[in-house]
């Protein structure tokens, strides 16, 4: 573990090698930080773009068709077509709107989520800033977007649009109270608000992650996750934009790239709670067998570790989507109610109970680990429950469209005439001229 | 206006370019927040004169236009048509034509079933469920088009029978399309009707109660719904319905739901379609031999005087009240549609309910926008 692993040890690095003088350190400074913050921005959107295409595919398959087929090999290459569309299309500003506020506010959006990511690590070295308030700084930055949403909707003049943003900002208020819970249960266990180090207390193996560290974490994912979705505005907590309700919500006035600013920050709200959780719950970067004092500058195991990192997080991510397109969107009253009247409580009572176990049960003892393989054993069950389930009835339907036949024939339609004068045929042989 | 406090009232156009007013719906809603004050449906939008068509056109040319007064349910409205003017004209249709009448309006049912039930999921979020049922829907398309060549208006009943008899080993297809369907209706169950949060958005929601529900004129899945038994195929028998055995659902009878509330109408749709299968495969199995059309005149001219003819449509009584001078076009016609009393029912029922609560009402009472208007 090594605390000084990012942009601060990069800029201390190359003071030190070319031995810059106050001044010419300062440049170097802000250079690294703004290359850092480069790097890292193009990633996240890169994340989100990907992102709009992987909940294309996965739309697809979950809805028994195909999805995006015709940019790339199976459309991976949408995202960038989609993204270049939106940037040629006209920045219109209704006539009634606020201007410079409607300008504003996607950027706002966009701020809240991507600084977020200034201490997401995406490995062990591979950290814009490990903040020892990291967690504390997520939960306060993030809370920007919800500033953005609000502004849009009340700047566009538009009713749906101030509908969308009035729910939005309650929304978002409100499931920040659980998600804050939660994430300073883990920090209660970690003992550290630093991500790099509540990833550190974990280990590599499932039994050594937080999610299974009592009966009492494994409930607080599950309110955790919520909560992000529902800070995220995804199904089943999309009120705010909730299509059709509100037409588009507080979106509803916006279009060409400003639209593609709130939709990029949703999408890539979707990976950075991900990774958060990832982090959180889930071991983060630790690679199974190699303790982390361990991962040092093997690039192997470095590589290994952001491997771990990703896969984590896009399944993470791939969770989110599942849901979804799978449920309904709740009401606005119910939204509030099961946010006010479960996830807090719970999250409450998991907080009080993590640390009533940390006092009663001894860390490592034989009962401890006994737990933790009972709770992961519950977690596993869960886990293949579901997946038999979807699968019974996936095999009692099936699909229309046969994935091989379409990967057959080089993921494209093509328009087939025998086809359509088979089925043409069909009706003319069966007609009435023959009947009669 | 504004109240003692200075809180205003918020007037919402919903629609005619609304996601959830499918067609051409509008409502002004008044709301206070996302509490609605009262919702006012605003009709006219798709008028089309289809009624003043009719006095200008034949009774036969005239079946492609019933089929556009609902083209959701295009085989009953063409149906009713061709049951008045065969009242008017005495005309008796073949046995085969008349099963065939029930397996087309049965398999238009389940369709139109697909539709609604996809589109309450859909405007209340879940967006998959309306795919799953629209792909099935697509099945029932295919048979149509093998039968009558339409996807959509499918004119196939005609003046004393059907257009076309049923293509070879089309019946074992539909028998096929049926044996799957009870699977996807499983699936359907699993996925989505017990789902916690689609009976929580509709339980209790926009109830109609039975006495309003007559009092307006509602009619169909929605009357039934509301816990008034009453199905014109069992209660006014036509066509070939009296030897065939179904169960008509009544809303709040088997501990689903309220009684006329949302999810009374989507549990009353969810349970028809299972009886429109049922229906179907007696159907199959008691299709006799035989003509698909009658002897009819020469010249269709019916003789003066007036006949009502109503089907049980997918969305309840669809009816023609036609008048003859004895000329070749009818001297008047009058179509009975079920969205438009459905429709001035959710002034009734909308105040107090949340804008959400008025997208589920509006997609449980499925009402479509030719329909209102014609």
């Amino acid at each position: 573990m090594r605390p000084d692993n990012d942009i601060r040890a990069l800029v201390g690095y190359i003071v030190e090698t070319w031995e810059l003088s106050p001044f010419w350190a300062d440049v170097a400074a802000a250079v690294v930080i703004l290359a850092v913050a480069a790097v890292v921005f193009l990633a996240v959107m890169t994340f989100a773009g990907v992102l709009t295409w992987a909940e294309r595919r996965v739309a697809g398959r979950t809805q028994s068709r195909v999805g995006p087929n015709r940019v790339g090999p199976i459309g991976f290459l949408q995202w960038v077509v989609d993204g270049v569309k939106l940037v040629l299309k006209e920045d219109f500003v209704p006539d009634a709107a606020d201007g410079p506020l409607f300008r504003l506010a996607p950027y706002l959006v966009i701020l809240g989520v991507f600084s977020a990511m200034a201490t997401v690590p995406f490995s062990q070295v591979l950290i814009a800033a490990d903040l020892d308030v990291g967690a504390l700084f997520i939960m306060a930055i993030t809370s920007l977007v919800v500033v953005g949403v609000l502004m849009s909707g009340w700047a566009s003049n538009n009713k749906w649009a101030l509908l969308g943003g009035v729910r939005s900002a309650a929304q978002i208020v409100s499931y920040e109270v659980p998600a804050a819970l939660s994430v300073m249960t883990i920090v209660l266990l970690a003992g550290s608000l630093s991500m790099q180090t509540i990833i550190g207390q974990q280990g590599g193996w499932p039994w050594e992650w937080y999610i299974f560290h009592s009966p009492f974490t494994f409930v607080l994912f599950f309110v955790f996750l919520a909560s992000s979705i529902a800070e995220g505005n995804r199904i089943p907590f999309d009120l705010p934009e909730a299509e059709s309700e509100l037409v588009a919500g507080y979106n509803t006035e916006y279009s060409g790239m400003r639209w593609a600013g709130f939709f990029l920050g949703e999408f890539a709200n979707v990976y950075v709670m991900s990774a958060i959780a990832t982090t959180l719950f889930f071991g983060g970067w630790q690679v199974p067998g190699v303790a982390a004092e361990e991962h040092g500058d093997s690039l192997l195991i470095q590589g290994l570790g952001l491997v771990i990192f990703l896969g984590k997080a896009w399944v993470g991510c791939f969770v989110v989507l599942w849901a979804r397109w799978t449920l309904p969107r709740l009401r606005v009253d119910q939204l509030m109610g099961v946010c006010y009247r479960y996830f807090i409580p719970i999250a409450f009572a998991c907080m009080l109970g993590v640390a009533l176990y940390a006092l009663v049960v001894p860390a490592g003892s034989l009962p401890d680990v006994a737990v933790h393989l009972v709770t992961m054993a519950m977690g596993a069950a869960a886990v293949v429950v579901l997946f038999r389930r979807v699968g019974h009835h996936a095999r009692s339907v099936g699909d229309r469209i046969s994935l091989a036949e379409v990967l057959q024939r080089g993921q494209r339609f093509e328009f087939d005439p025998s086809v359509q004068l088979r089925r043409y045929g069909a009706h003319r042989r069966g007609g009435a001229r023959e009947s009669r | 206006m504004t109240d003692a406090v200075g809180r205003e009232e918020i007037v919402l156009n919903m629609g005619p370019h609304h996601p959830s007013t499918h067609g051409v719906l509008r409502f002004v809603v008044y709301t206070d927040g996302e509490i609605m004050r009262k919702a006012v449906p605003e009709v006219g939008y798709l008028h089309r004169g289809i009624e003043k068509l009719a006095e200008q056109t034949t009774y036969t040319s005239f079946i492609p236009y019933a089929d556009r007064i609902n083209y959701l349910e295009a085989v009953f409205a063409s149906q009713a048509w061709a049951m008045a003017v065969e009242r008017l004209l005495g005309v008796e249709v073949p046995k085969r034509a008349e099963v065939l009448r029930v397996i087309a309006a049965e398999l238009n049912r389940i369709a139109n079933h697909c539709i609604a039930l996809g589109c309450v999921a859909m405007d209340l979020g879940a967006y998959t469920p309306f795919i799953y049922l629209l792909r099935e829907r697509e099945t029932i398309n295919d048979l149509f088009e093998e039968l009558c060549g339409a996807r959509l208006t499918f004119n196939y009943a005609r003046v004393g029978g059907v257009s076309h008899d049923a293509p070879d080993g089309w019946l074992d297809k539909v028998g096929a399309f049926v044996a799957r369907f009870d699977k996807v209706m499983a699936e359907l169950h699993a996925l989505i009707s017990e789902n916690e949060i689609l009976v929580n958005r509709m339980l209790g929601v926009g109830v109609t109660c039975a006495a309003d529900a007559v009092a307006y004129g509602l009619v169909g899945p929605n009357l039934r719904a509301a816990g008034v038994d009453w199905d014109l195929r069992r209660d006014l028998p036509y066509s070939a319905y009296p030897g065939l055995d179904f169960a008509v659902p009544v809303g709040g009878r088997d501990g689903r739901g309220v009684a006329g509330d949302c999810y009374a109408r989507w549990v009353v749709r969810e349970e028809e379609m299972r009886q429109s299968a049922r229906l179907i495969r007696q159907a199959l199995a008691a299709l006799p031999d035989g003509p698909v059309m009658g002897e009819l005149p020469k010249k269709i001219k019916p003789p003066k005087g007036e006949v009502y003819a109503a089907v049980e449509g997918a969305r309840g009584e669809l009816g023609v009240y036609l008048v003859s001078d004895g000329s070749n076009t009818p001297y008047r016609a009058k179509w009975r549609s079920s969205s438009f009393s459905a429709m001035s029912m959710i002034e009734l029922i909308s105040p107090g309910l949340m804008i959400a609560d008025l997208v589920a009402v509006i997609a449980t009472l499925d009402t479509i926008a030719p329909e209102v208007d014609r």
